[in-house]
């Protein structure tokens, strides 16, 4: 990626220091392949400069007010019963709409899925994957689809993922039950730095809901550095959901990617709800052909967030096809970011690739940042792209109006027929609807009328 | 009880510029209105200040609904007031089906002190009813989950908008140009729709055209004619035949200072006209 500066890198600074490291690693008790997986992220992490805004990924997204030495690694510590109760509610919401599920709070995994649910896969917090799935995690995790060499963050979170989760679906295994997990920070739970592992092999299929909460924190600040990769085998069909909530005191920095084999779908659904600040790499490569990926996202922003998704499409073999439709909605002051990438490369004929970002922009304060971009080697393909940034049309709310609809509620309606396409595409009814919700209780938040 | 529509002295401005310069027009309940004039003489510029688009600045005169000062209120109150209007070129609003629209409508105007966030009429009952108004206007029923006037042909547009008049109930419905765009059949199907609902709920209707086709069937009982932002002449359904074999060139001669506004606003509508369009 583009990150990468020739300058001589300012020091890392941190709270993430060589002291701080060593303490980490004593408090885990981890095999050895892994303390060495660690030692040497952590020299990475070091050595990678630290993001300026001559990055062209950085240009945008001002890290400045980050102080990363305010934070530590997340001791071993296990959240209290307070904490707890706090990610309580959306555990019973979570669980009426999904089959099972594990969840993480401040860092520490604290429900466990119900095996009976899994038809032979294996759904598990990271930190038992260590113990009884070392292969698995010595062959995936960090190795392949997200590796340390990313940047900054991709090293910091290499060197101290903490938690996460572990699917793992053998070959011709079809969980029908759609499980999730839900990753917490609340009361005095600071830093989470969790990783989601996703294997499919041959002709697995499984759908997965992930969702990130930040409640009750009282404004303290919080940071989450994370990571998704996703392996998807032959012919497997994944749905993969992940809903990023975290309170708008939260630093939400993540790198993400799926490689899709041959004949196998891809259905990647992003909520980007939360956070005071976000800056996510969402990738997918299609790596065999035929593979086949369709990337959802729906984007809100309120107040003075500032969110940065940069998305990319990788068409490494011939007949492959992408299709990736953002939305986002803005008010107040917030800001979006979007930057898309298709690539395709001289081997991938026959590539079908589309990319669209549209955004809804509901105050004068807001802003939106909509980049498409495209990169074709190959000369047999058809790609298409496209990114808008509009208003509520006036015309719409007087029309609305002149039929008895208050205008308030006429806004309500016009946003919710924005992002319907996106909802259109996302074949979790659930889903759906936390994401109609989600957008609707953004959109009511604060005094200021949007438009 | 017969309510009453009042117009007096209106006086409407666009940007600064005026358009309607002292309209006066009373409807009552269960009368049929046709207000005809030739393109740019304000007919629009009326529907929309009627209803109160913001763009549409009242400096003078006066509207009331059944006592009821229209001008003060918002466009929703209005509609609650009573008052619907048809548009010339319904908005397209996608993503938002035609149900789901509509039901936020009806129950607003059934319930106007309705407050946010309560609840909506029921689904059953509002699905009853909606189908049974399509079945009455020849509509698919499959129309109700089309996002509202997106992708719809000129046609299922006014359908629609005869359909969503139907279903509102409003004791005063202004009908822009409903005829345009439209084949001889639909013209037929649509003005048979508004005919059946006025009698139904002797509502009083404003047709707004300047042809003669849409007034073969739905019968005025009042002619009006608009030009150079006033009317100018009032009648009986004779003046729709008068006009149909004679044109407005005796208007203009009769009034000469009307046309003089009528050629200034011509001038200024062309540009605007293609804009709307």
């Amino acid at each position: 990626m583009s990150s990468a500066s020739t300058t001589t890198p300012p020091a890392a600074p941190g709270g993430f220091t060589e002291l701080a490291f060593e303490t980490f690693l004593r408090s885990r008790d981890e095999p050895r392949w892994l303390i060495d997986r660690r030692r040497e992220a952590f020299t990475l992490f070091k050595a990678a400069p630290w993001p300026t805004s001559k990055d062209e990924e950085w240009r945008r997204t001002d890290i400045r007010g980050l102080k990363l030495d305010a934070f530590a690694p997340p001791g071993r510590r296990e959240p209290d019963a307070e904490a707890r109760a706090a990610l309580d509610p959306l555990w019973q919401e979570l669980s009426t709409h999904y089959a099972t599920g594990i969840a993480q709070v401040n860092a520490e995994a604290t429900r466990a899925a119900d095996p009976a649910k899994l038809g032979g896969a294996i759904f598990v917090d990271l930190g038992r994957a260590v113990k009884e799935s070392p292969e698995l995690l010595r062959r995936f995790l960090l190795t392949e689809a997200v590796t340390p060499r990313e940047d900054a963050f991709a090293a910091l979170h290499a060197a101290f993922w903490t938690g996460g989760t572990l699917l793992y679906v053998p070959r011709g295994v079809k969980v029908e039950a759609p499980l999730f997990s839900l990753v917490g920070l609340a009361r005095d739970g600071h830093v989470d730095m969790d990783h989601t592992l996703v294997v499919l092999e041959e002709g697995a299929e499984a759908t997965l809901v992930r969702e990130t909460s930040g409640r009750d924190r009282a404004g303290a600040p919080a940071l989450h550095v994370g990571a998704v990769e996703i392996f998807a085998g032959r012919g497997a069909r994944l749905r993969f959901v992940n809903i990023q909530n975290w309170d708008t005191s939260t630093w939400h920095f993540s790198r993400e990617r799926a490689l899709v084999g041959s004949d196998a779908a891809l259905q990647w659904t992003v909520g980007a709800l939360g956070s005071r600040l976000a800056k996510v790499n969402q990738e997918v490569a299609l790596t065999g052909e035929g593979a086949r990926a369709q990337v959802n996202g729906v984007m809100f922003t309120t107040g003075r967030q500032h969110l940065a998704y940069f998305t990319r499409q990788d068409h490494q073999a011939p007949h492959t096809t992408s299709d990736l439709l953002y939305k986002g909605g803005l008010k107040d002051r917030s800001r979006i970011v979007w930057k898309g990438m298709i690539r395709v490369e001289k081997d991938a004929q026959r590539t079908d690739a589309y990319q669209k970002d549209d955004n809804l922009v509901l105050s004068d304060a807001a802003r939106a940042d909509s980049i498409p971009g495209l990169e074709i080697e190959a000369n047999d393909v058809r790609c298409t792209h496209g990114a808008t940034a509009g208003r509520v049309d006036e015309d719409m709310i007087f029309y609305a109006r002149s039929r008895g609809v208050s205008k308030e509620t006429a806004i309500r309606l016009i946003v919710e027929g924005f992002f319907a396409n996106v909802y259109d595409r996302i074949t979790l009814e659930p889903v759906q609807e936390t994401l109609r919700q989600a957008v609707a209780d953004k959109l009511q938040l604060g005094a200021a009328t949007p438009v | 009880m017969s309510k009453v529509l009042s117009i007096h002295n209106l006086h409407v401005a666009i940007a600064g510029k005026e358009i309607l310069k002292g309209v006066d027009l009373t409807i009552r309940q269960g009368e049929v209105h046709a207000l005809m004039g030739p393109n740019g003489s304000g007919k629009s510029t009326l529907s929309y200040a009627l209803m109160g688009h913001p763009s549409y600045e009242v400096t003078e005169g006066s509207v009331t609904l059944d006592g009821r000062d229209l001008l003060a209120l918002e466009p929703d109150e209005r509609a609650k007031a009573g008052l619907f209007l048809a548009f010339q070129y319904p908005t397209a609003i996608p993503g938002v089906t035609v149900a789901s629209f509509l039901r936020q409508a009806v129950t607003n105007i059934r319930h106007p002190d309705r407050k946010e966030g309560e609840d909506l009429i029921p689904m059953r009952d509002f699905r009853k009813e909606l189908r049974e108004q399509m079945d009455e206007l020849g509509m698919d029923q499959e129309f109700a989950r089309r996002y509202l006037n997106e992708g719809f042909s000129g046609g299922e547009k006014k359908r629609a908008e005869v359909l969503q008049l139907a279903m509102l109930r409003p004791a005063f419905a202004i009908l822009d140009e409903t005829d345009s765009g439209l084949d001889i059949d639909a013209v037929r199907v649509v003005s048979e729709g508004v005919n059946r609902f006025a009698a139904k709920h002797t509502t009083g209707i404003l047709v707004i055209t300047h042809y003669q086709r849409i007034l073969n069937y739905i019968k005025p009982g009042f002619v009006h004619i608009l030009f150079g932002g006033r009317i100018v002449e009032n009648g009986g359904p004779e003046l729709v035949d008068v006009l149909e074999t004679q044109g407005y060139d005796w208007v203009r001669e009769k009034y000469p200072e009307a046309a003089r506004d009528e050629d200034e606003m011509e001038k200024q509508h062309a540009p605007l006209k293609q804009l709307a369009f």
